[in-house]
């Protein structure tokens, strides 16, 4: 028995999620310390339909989605869920509330069955308070009939392949009778077939009135699959648009139509004899025939979003990973390069994509972090360091860079990223490096030290050292460079000169 | 540099100018004042000032204090060595049967003459390199955790001690072996190892390389450091100081048993974390160590001058070590927050 007051709250229900979608969020805003990640975002997903996020890297597609699954709690702005206001505390939260999110790298408890990984918390218990294997069996078996998986619910997932795996997490969420279903990227990993089975399965969800977030890059993906899609760029909102009222240059324009600043103080400088050349570097599975040269005093710069593998090219250059086949030649010389020590004899040197994870030591001080790479090659004498020598270079370097320290005895850890970064370029400066390869120079750093940073990336090429920079900023690469190269998943998919360059010829080649 | 930067960031962190070894040293001070007040309480005596109790602490904690030096190298680089205690029985075993007297019945190799003592004492460090060679290798290019790299081992070289003389101890060894553990002798050479391993840690590559392993493993291979290699360096110097302290017990009792050193690899992780050496690697020092060593010498002393029950004094021990990581695991922490 309904009362008439509850029919009516139903249906007052049923008309606010009508008129604001399953999910509606407005003016979300997420600080990180230094960075803007979220300014006044808006979202609405109905019920119902597939609905696409797209932004270049670092727009902010993936700090909304972690807000929406609980992962993060936004500093301002409201979420309404079926119309309501709702707090999603933790994704734990989000997930009892109806929200279920697929993550990119999936979260599968690898040495579980199938089963188990599907029903964790909830299983279903025997008259001794056990867990009751056979019916949990039953019920996964019923749960992929539905959704026409065809898995064995026995299955240990560690056996599993990326898009079985993906079916399992589907059918999760699915299993949680979630409004809202979060996917990021799910086709990254994903054949053809895979993907067929893939989209069979959104089809099928959205037809049973299930709002799904659909993040991707694959504009092909996107008129595949999508009812409306809403871009983001610079962790702002764009706008939001029906799939089948845009072309993809409509699409790409909104990505990128940003105004280029004169802040890069990019000089024409000489450029003079090829000294690096790479010609079909292949790491199976990761990149192929990845072949450029790169000259003294040039900078390069190697664009293309979030999977098209450039910093695995940057690795496998300086050997942390070395590739499986192809050459490499310096001055003209072929070179084998296992090891970064082997790199660093060539005169190479490599700014790391990850500063915390693989390029400070943060609990050694300034002058340990700048001196590391130094003194594997040369100012040992006997096993000791010539630390009077090294101490004075590395005071020298700091002070060219202007790292701001109070001395060079400052833990790591209490300087600010740009410091860091700055530290870190200063340690590949004293080794007086011919080739430098920077992933992501700049990342996370404010605006003062970016240009202070660009300011002396320029010098360097001045001064005839060949620079590959890799960048996910579109205005960085095209103020900096004097050739691009952009990659689209494992493939080198072509090169633009400095003169021809633009974002959107940038976007067309890196989104296929 | 200019003067604006110094004072924008200098202000609020001079207190952590001092080095980290004052806290620990403050620590020690303290510890040693709070006996010394017990000891007026309930003794009616003086616990720091009495000369014979002060040499017989330093000479208890001085053995294991040698394994610390090695430990704390492993640690700091990243790792544990949990193998040392049984490379101790291990080493005084083999050592001692190349150092007995040839006139002695019960001989292991009665053919052997008195051999010089240089000669058991480089067969001992010998075993020990082999040790830390293996462990090395384990952890290096295996790549299993070194948590289970030297449990392994350290099973495995306490049944070889044991296999030896199935299960007979070996005893008389000639003067110049028994001269290594007489008198003062265990702490002229922790003392001397302390201050080598001290300068290495601070002044050479070798340390330099440890340190950088030890906060960033990925980071150090992309500076150009042989990683690998060089963690097999550690482990070999960790195990050749276990087994000297092995060859130091021996000595001192003119006599090896197969079940010595057992725990002492416990005994030795502990002073390293009380001396504020991180288990997350990257942080502490040879010094630090020292302290922790001596703080770990007058508790135990402490709590037999005050005649506290030995099995009170074991779960003390467990507790304090406890203590001394979480203190350890809460910095780390705050660090983490306010970077």
């Amino acid at each position: 028995m309904v009362s008439p007051r509850t029919a009516a709250a139903i249906d007052r229900v049923h008309a606010a999620t009508e008129r604001e979608g399953v999910l509606s969020i407005s003016g979300i805003r997420k600080e990180f310390p230094g960075v803007l990640a979220l300014d006044d975002v808006q979202l609405r997903i109905r019920p119902g339909t597939v609905h696409a996020l797209m932004g270049e890297n670092g727009a902010g597609k993936s700090t909304l989605m972690k807000i929406i699954a609980g992962v993060y709690q936004p500093d301002a702005g409201e979420i309404r869920l079926r119309g309501q206001v709702v707090a999603l505390k933790s994704p734990l939260d989000a997930l009892e509330q109806g929200i279920s999110m697929i993550h990119q790298e999936l979260a599968l408890m690898n040495w579980m069955t199938v089963a188990e990984n599907i029903w964790i918390r909830r299983e279903p218990k025997n008259r001794f308070g056990l867990i009751d294997h056979n019916k949990m069996a039953q019920m996964t078996a019923d749960l992929f009939d539905r959704l026409n998986i065809r898995l064995d619910p026995r299955a240990q997932v560690s056996e599993l392949t990326v898009a079985q795996k993906q079916m399992v997490e589907i059918a999760k969420a699915v299993s949680h009778n979630s409004d809202v279903l979060i996917m990021d990227e799910p086709t990254s990993a994903l054949t053809e077939r895979e993907v067929d089975h893939l989209f069979a399965i959104i089809r099928d969800l959205r037809s049973r009135g299930i709002g799904i977030v659909y993040i991707t890059h694959k504009m092909n993906e996107l008129f595949e699959i999508a009812d409306e899609f809403t871009v983001f760029r610079d962790g702002k909102y764009v706008g939001t648009h029906n799939a089948s009222d845009v072309t993809r240059d409509d699409i790409i324009r909104m990505m990128v139509g940003r105004e280029i600043t004169n802040m890069f103080p990019k000089v024409d400088c000489p450029i003079g004899e090829t000294i690096l050349e790479v010609r079909n570097l292949t790491l199976p599975g990761v990149f192929h025939d990845v072949s450029f040269s790169l000259r003294r005093g040039e900078i390069l710069g190697l664009a293309g979003l979030v999977g098209s593998k450039r910093s695995n090219v940057a690795e496998a250059l300086f050997g942390v990973t070395p590739v499986e086949s192809g050459q490499i030649l310096i001055d003209g010389q072929e070179v084998a390069i296992r090891t970064p020590a082997q790199a660093m004899a060539h005169g190479m040197a490599f700014l790391t994509e990850d500063r915390k994870e693989t390029g400070c030591f943060l609990t050694l001080d300034c002058l340990e972090n700048i001196q590391s790479a130094l003194i594997t090659r040369s100012h040992v004498k006997n096993g000791f360091v010539q630390q009077a020598e090294v101490t004075r270079l590395a005071e020298d370097m700091a002070k060219t860079l202007r790292v701001k320290t109070p001395n060079l005895q400052e833990t790591v850890e209490n300087l600010s990223g740009g410091n860091q970064q700055k530290l870190l370029i200063a340690r590949w400066l004293l080794t007086k490096p011919r080739i430098l390869i920077l992933d992501e120079p700049t990342r996370g750093i404010d605006v003062g030290a970016k240009s202070e940073i660009h300011r002396l990336i320029t010098e360097l090429a001045a001064q005839g050292v060949a620079v590959l920079m890799i960048s996910s900023e579109l205005p960085e690469v095209l103020g900096m460079s004097d050739r691009i190269m952009v990659m689209h998943e494992g493939h080198v998919s072509g090169f633009l000169d400095r003169a021809e360059a633009d974002q959107v010829k940038i976007m067309s080649l890196a989104a296929k | 540099m200019s003067s604006q930067d110094i004072t924008a960031r200098a202000a609020p962190r001079s207190h952590r100018k001092l080095p980290a070894e004052v806290n620990i040293l403050l620590v020690l001070i303290g510890i040693a004042v709070v006996f010394e007040i017990l000891g007026w309480i309930f003794q009616g005596q003086s616990f720091l000032f009495s000369w014979n109790r002060l040499k017989i602490m330093i000479l208890q904690v001085s053995v294991i204090g040698i394994i610390a030096v090695g430990v704390t190298q492993v640690i700091i680089s990243g790792g544990i060595d949990l193998s040392s205690g049984s490379v101790v029985g291990a080493v005084a075993m083999v050592a001692m049967s190349f150092a007995q007297v040839s006139t002695y019945a019960r001989a292991v190799y009665p053919a052997l003459t008195d051999l010089p003592m240089i000669v058991p004492l480089l067969i001992g460090l010998g075993c020990g390199a082999v040790v830390g060679l293996i462990n090395g290798w384990l952890i290096a290019y295996t790549k299993i955790p070194p948590f289970i790299a030297t449990l392994g081992t350290m099973v495995t070289v306490r049944g070889f001690a044991k296999w030896y003389t199935k299960g007979q101890p070996i005893s008389f060894p000639t003067e110049g072996f028994a001269w290594i553990g007489s008198g003062m002798m265990p702490v002229v050479i922790f003392i001397l190892v302390a201050a080598i391993f001290h300068v290495a840690m601070k002044y050479t590559r070798y340390g330099k390389f440890t340190y950088a392993i030890g906060a960033n493993a990925q980071a150090a291979r992309v500076s150009g450091i042989d990683v690998e290699r060089h963690l097999v360096k550690v482990y070999v110097i960790a195990a050749m100081l276990a087994a000297l302290a092995g060859m130091v017990v021996a000595a001192r009792g003119q006599t090896a048993q197969a079940g010595m050193g057992l725990a002492y690899e416990l005994d030795a992780i502990a002073m390293a974390v009380i001396g504020g050496v991180s288990l997350n690697g990257g942080r502490g020092s040879i010094l630090g160590t020292a302290i922790g060593m001596i703080i770990f010498g007058v508790i135990i002393s402490g709590f037999t001058f005050l005649r506290l029950d030995a099995y009170y004094q074991e779960m003390i021990k467990g507790a304090i070590v406890v203590a001394a990581v979480v203190a350890d695991v809460h910095r780390q922490r705050k660090r983490r927050k306010t970077s």
